[in-house]
């Protein structure tokens, strides 16, 4: 039932570190997260890594294994074949703390930039009635457990660091379009500042926020294309843009 | 310390979890400066992995359903070991807390009419539980943290400066609540990123840590479930309340080993899955206990009926409440008709259409089939008992949720004691959260406003930094993760589902071993973000914890929700009138039992004489409650 | 004096180990701050296949493509039209090739005769450039902007669709609108081939089936599109109040789910299509009947 595992862990803080070689044993069933806690009990008892429920809930375990970003509670030891070196490294797109640990103070900088939902003035808890199938699909982006792999993989700000400052990255466009599309929201510049704001427009949609998200949000072709496509209603849509000024104009009168 | 990082608070929050949050959010809405701080990330506390939903009479699925209906199912729950007015203002206040949230941008499933959907579960008389799928706990917590949010953000606007009132320390743990002139004055701890010590000043402290479920081997809890509240609680003098009752879920994956534990949720058996053992056999009509037995269908048809007609059929015995189920699961196992890996079949797919079970219970779906391969639509799971909530806790004041005996600390959720008596129903927990987060909010605030600062003295701070030097002035001394093991091991085989007088008893002088040992473990590495150095701290919390559980345990002598003697089977009303109290003198947790209140005539009135015959001594019957 | 030409920076760049060269490239992975990590990837799986294949189709389409469109022969017989051809908009289409009349007269660029296809293929093309989904295919394929995910990409500086030429992505829905008209075209040529030779109703031929196909294809691929989604419905707030627009939606998005399998089928489809009708033409094949 257990195999010997060769693993490279990458050790090291934000000036010096490199991958270390590592030999343990898996038993049948194991996920990274349990070799990683056995190493860390058997053989480095400060081997820095984050993680909570190990049920793939809490999206703590972020890291990347073999270069994918991946949560490491629900990586099978058994999905790599019996000879492969398995390499993990803490996320490439954020700084390193301390070995498996990132600093992903970032996300929470992003998440403080975007207006919470703005509830219609005069409406009571307990009074607000919506329909399931207008819900569904904020709800869908409402499942994200924010393990922030999306914006790890993000060659937007994984490949530009520069570019952090102008871009919210996947996990907030979805945060976005969750409100955009709540029934009951009442803020209507968030097509606006999406794109204004938050960079939706840096966005080149090559679906590697999709690809990687553990809990299977179409973030591309559910959250960000609506989104490309409720700014070009706004922005660059002369038609519907003409239509909006006729419309607010016979509102007036 | 010259370096020492210091803050000044009205209110520190311990605990970024549902209750904490709630707390803080209150705290900060009467204008006070609250600090929140975690042991995680913010927003990974373990109130994510709640599933199921949030218990709250708002009666849109029902409409039979109110406060009184919520409050006699809570009770009858744990036994009438609750304290009645800690669910009392449970119940009225659920339905308040579950609207609040869907202002701050909750989005709960819902009814034909636009209605917040409610669902099943074990216990409760009617559909009660808000919910989002299976996924009701993480749509709590994100709800609360874009609160937090929303407060900063009005901050910003007025202050210039988001964090000014209102702040989150993630990745602190607090070792130690500080007092001064015998009332808190602060809390003091350290980051776990770089190791490096950090002082709250603060008159009035809210703990809100969650439960205990690392101290067991078995367990659905995160790392983070180290009983931390508990033992600072102790620590600083207040009490714990009935520490021998643990909820050991029903329904833990069992296979593969790594996933032990880990939840699977109510909520499959409220949406119709049966509980059969390796003979095929649906046995839990064989473990209806006497006093559900009006309740609960004796007979596969009539339980298959209740899924279409609620109202003309009794519940299937798969709904009992979960102690029931556990100990049921657990005979069956014993008596060798478990499956291959020592649990039982949970069967969902025979039931339920493919498509409705992964639209009603997606992330099990997920869970099964990424983690043991397993197809739920298809299959049945293997599922065991796995300790999951502790009923006992911090001994609180019901209003105020302030902590008995000790001014300045109050304490909501997991980490409080009494609300759920002898055995928590599914589903209260999520708005036990809410009702005594917020309490304990408003309980700081017109503390601290009587009150005012209580400036910590540099003796208090010295002594408190000392503590966190001591494991790496060792060396060669114990390893911090052998001790925990084998402290699992203890809780595991001598203080876990079903217990005896025998197995206590060794159970306390092995703690007390670790006790000892623990006080000589050294750490190697340096203070940054070093978990062996983490687990020394949590691993003292524990054995605090264990302790006083395995005590409390062997005092009393009866079996009743979360507590299962073996050599005393059964229930025994005169044992319902004790609430056993755990003090800590810094040696040692010593246990005083304590009469329960007694229950008020008004809610005494609630419920059938007959019913309340079951779980009442004859004089409390003549009495008739208190007036 | 610094000597700062190309030749003399190359050569101070060779001299200079892997470390240096990172720290004077510290962007993206390499970062100051981030996990000292020396490889643009490390992932183990054939990660540049993919890549690969999809830049190697689109060139042998873009390849052929090009060489048909200039080719201004062998694109129709009768009843068969080549979709590069269709609608034949100019003076220079051959005779009875065009549906909907002559737009253009006859003109000559360098002494060629200017290919009728030029007039129209800029629709089709713009359509597909802008697609969401073939957005993803070039980027990376082509651009590299990712290569794959977690794979740096090798560019310096990136803007995304934030600006020209790339902003104009934007129009995506109105390449959409266009390609509703070619799809009704197209529809109609299908239709039209329902004829033989003489123009007589009531036959089908294998050339039927293949523009019949093409057009079918070309249907999923525009109607499966992200921007046919967000018209139909998905740019409602409240679905509830609009049962029937959401009923269209619901549809749309299940289409959409495949709408990278319609991309490549139908492209794919066009140009069998196109070859089917050039064989015919010249006479390389026979267009056989059923009846």
């Amino acid at each position: 039932m257990t195999r010997t595992l060769k693993l490279r862990i990458w050790r090291g803080d934000d000036k010096t570190g490199g991958l270390q070689d590592v030999t343990v044993e898996a038993n049948h069933g194991e996920v990274v997260l349990d070799i990683i806690h056995r190493v860390q009990a058997t053989q480095m008892g400060d081997l820095a890594v984050r993680w909570n429920c190990k049920a793939g809930k809490c999206g703590s375990c972020s890291m990347e294994i073999n270069g994918k970003p991946r949560l490491a509670c629900m990586t099978q030891v058994a999905s790599y074949p019996e000879d492969e070196v398995i390499t993990i490294t803490p996320l490439r797109a954020f700084p390193v703390i301390k070995d498996l640990v990132t600093d992903v103070s970032f996300n929470y900088k992003k998440a403080m930039e975007i207006p919470t939902v703005s509830m219609p003035e005069g409406v009571k808890p307990g009074e607000p009635r919506m329909q399931q199938i207008d819900v569904e699909r904020s709800q869908e982006f409402r499942k994200c457990i924010e393990c922030f792999l999306c914006q790890d993989t993000c060659h937007v700000i994984r490949d530009h660091e520069e570019n952090k400052k102008s871009f919210a990255g996947p996990r907030f466009f979805i945060r976005i379009a969750e409100l955009d599309m709540h029934p009951l929201d009442t803020l209507r510049n968030r097509k606006k500042t999406a794109q204004e704001e938050h960079g939706l427009g840096m966005c080149n949609i090559t679906k590697c926020c999709t690809e990687v998200c553990p809990e299977h949000i179409r973030i591309t072709d559910n959250a960000i294309i609506p989104m490309k496509e409720r700014v070009v209603d706004e922005k660059y849509d002369p038609l519907r843009w003409l239509g909006s000024k006729i419309r607010k104009r016979e509102g007036i009168l | 310390m010259a370096n020492l990082e210091k803050y000044s608070y009205d209110v520190v929050v311990i605990g970024a979890g549902g209750a904490g949050l709630r707390a803080a959010v209150e705290a900060r809405d009467a204008g006070l400066s609250v600090a929140i701080v975690c042991k995680s990330l913010f927003g990974k506390a373990h109130t994510v992995m709640a599933e199921g939903g949030a218990a709250a009479s708002m009666g849109n699925v029902n409409d039979n359903d109110n406060w009184m209906v919520h409050f006699r199912d809570t009770m009858r729950g744990g036994k009438f070991l609750n304290h009645f007015r800690m669910a009392e203002l449970h119940a009225k206040e659920a339905p308040d807390r579950i609207w609040e949230l869907e202002m701050w941008g909750a989005l709960f499933d819902r009814t034909k009419e636009g209605k917040i959907s409610q669902r099943n579960f074990g216990g409760h008389e009617y559909p009660r539980l808000a919910h989002v799928g299976d996924r009701t706990g993480l749509e709590l917590i994100r709800t609360m943290q874009q609160r937090i949010v929303a407060l900063q953000q009005k901050d910003l606007r007025e202050t210039g400066d988001a964090e000014k009132n209102l702040k989150v320390f993630a990745e602190v743990t607090i070792t130690e609540i500080l007092k001064e002139n015998g009332k808190v004055a602060g809390a003091y701890g350290y980051r776990r990123e770089s190791g490096e010590e950090i002082l709250f000043e603060a008159p009035a402290v809210v703990i809100a840590t969650g439960g205990v479920g690392k101290t067991f081997k078995i367990t659905s809890n995160s790392w983070e479930g180290t009983g931390d509240g508990h033992a600072l609680a102790l620590k600083a003098g207040a009490n714990l309340v009935d520490m021998e009752f643990l909820q050991f879920h029903p329904t833990g994956m069992v296979w593969p080993l790594s996933v032990k534990g880990i939840l699977v949720t109510e909520s499959v058996r409220g949406e119709g899955g049966i509980l059969t053992n390796s003979l095929g056999e649906r046995f839990m009509f064989k473990y209806i206990p006497d006093v559900f037995k009006d309740k609960y269908a004796d007979n596969e048809e009539e339980a298959d009926r209740w899924y279409v007609d609620q109202d003309n059929n009794r519940r299937p015995p798969e709904l009992l409440p979960r102690d029931e189920v556990a100990r049921a699961i657990n005979s069956e196992v014993k008596a060798g008709r478990g499956t291959e890996h020592g649990g039982v079949f949970l069967d969902v797919s025979k039931r339920l259409s493919a498509e409705i079970i992964k639209k009603r219970l997606p992330s099990m779906w997920h869970q099964f089939y990424e983690l043991a391969g397993v197809d739920i639509t298809k299959e049945a799971m293997e599922v065991g008992p796995t300790c999951h909530y502790v009923m006992g806790g911090v001994e609180v004041e019901p209003d105020t949720a302030a902590a008995v005996g000790v001014d300045g600390l109050f304490a909501a959720g997991e980490v409080a004691g009494g609300m759920h008596g002898s055995n928590r129903l599914g589903g209260n927990s999520l708005t036990d959260l809410l009702v005594f987060g917020r309490r304990a909010g408003m309980g700081a605030v017109e503390y601290v406003k009587s009150h005012g600062a209580n400036p910590v003295s540099d003796a208090t701070i010295s002594k408190a930094a000392a503590r966190i030097e001591a494991p790496f002035a060792r060396t060669g001394g114990e390893n911090a993760y052998s001790l925990h093991q084998e402290l699992q091991e203890i809780t595991h085989n001598l203080v876990g589902i079903i217990r005896t007088g025998e197995e206590l008893k060794e159970a306390i002088v092995k703690i007390a071993d670790i006790r000892k040992r623990s006080a000589n473990i050294s750490v190697t590495g340096d203070r940054k973000f070093n978990p062996g150095f983490h687990l020394a701290f949590d691993l003292d919390n524990m054995l605090l914890v264990a302790e006083s559980t395995a005590k409390s345990a062997l005092l009393r002598e009866e079996s009743r929700g979360g507590h299962t003697r073996d050599d005393f089977p059964g229930m025994n009303s005169t044992w319902r009138q004790v609430n056993h109290i755990s003090s800590f003198d810094g040696e040692q947790v010593s246990i005083k039992a304590q009469p329960l209140p007694v229950l008020p005539k008004e809610l005494f009135d609630l419920f059938d004489i007959h019913e309340l015959e079951k779980y009442m001594t004859p004089a409390e019957i003549a009495k008739g409650g208190s007036n | 004096m610094a000597d700062f030409t190309v030749p003399a920076l190359t050569r101070i760049w060779r001299t200079l180990d892997k470390g240096s060269r990172l720290l004077l490239m510290a962007t993206g992975v390499f970062s100051q701050g981030r996990a000292k990590i020396t490889e643009r990837t490390l992932r183990t799986d054939k990660w540049w296949l993919q890549p690969l294949i999809t830049f190697s189709v689109l060139i042998a389409f873009i390849f052929y493509a090009t060489l048909r469109a200039f080719e201004n022969a062998n694109y129709f017989a009768e009843p068969l039209i080549s979709p590069f051809y269709s609608p034949c908009l100019s003076d220079a289409c051959v005779p009875g090739s065009s549906l909907l009349g002559h737009l253009f007269p006859i003109f000559h660029v360098w002494g060629m005769t200017f290919s009728p296809a030029l007039f129209i293929l800029i629709f089709p093309l713009g359509f597909r450039m802008t697609c969401y989904y073939y957005r993803k295919a070039y980027y990376r394929s082509f651009w590299m902007s990712p290569p794959a995910c977690a794979v740096a990409e090798p560019h310096a500086k990136y803007t995304g669709e934030t600006r020209a030429p790339l902003i104009m992505q934007n129009m995506h829905r109105y390449f959409f609108y266009a390609g509703l008209v070619f799809n009704v075209l197209l529809t109609t040529d299908a239709i039209l081939a329902f004829r033989n030779s003489e123009k007589q109703w009531g036959h089908m031929s294998v050339g039927t089936l293949v523009l019949l196909a093409n057009a079918t294809f070309l249907w999923f691929y525009s109607l499966s599109c992200h921007t046919c989604r967000h018209t139909v419905g998905g740019r409602l707030r409240n679905f509830s109040k609009h049962p029937i627009r959401y009923k269209a939606w619901t549809l749309v998005s299940k289409l959409n789910h495949y709408h990278q399998n319609f991309a490549w089928v139908s492209l794919i489809g066009v140009a069998l299509a196109d070859v089917y009708v050039r064989e015919v033409a010249t006479h390389a094949i026979t267009n056989w009947y059923f009846f």
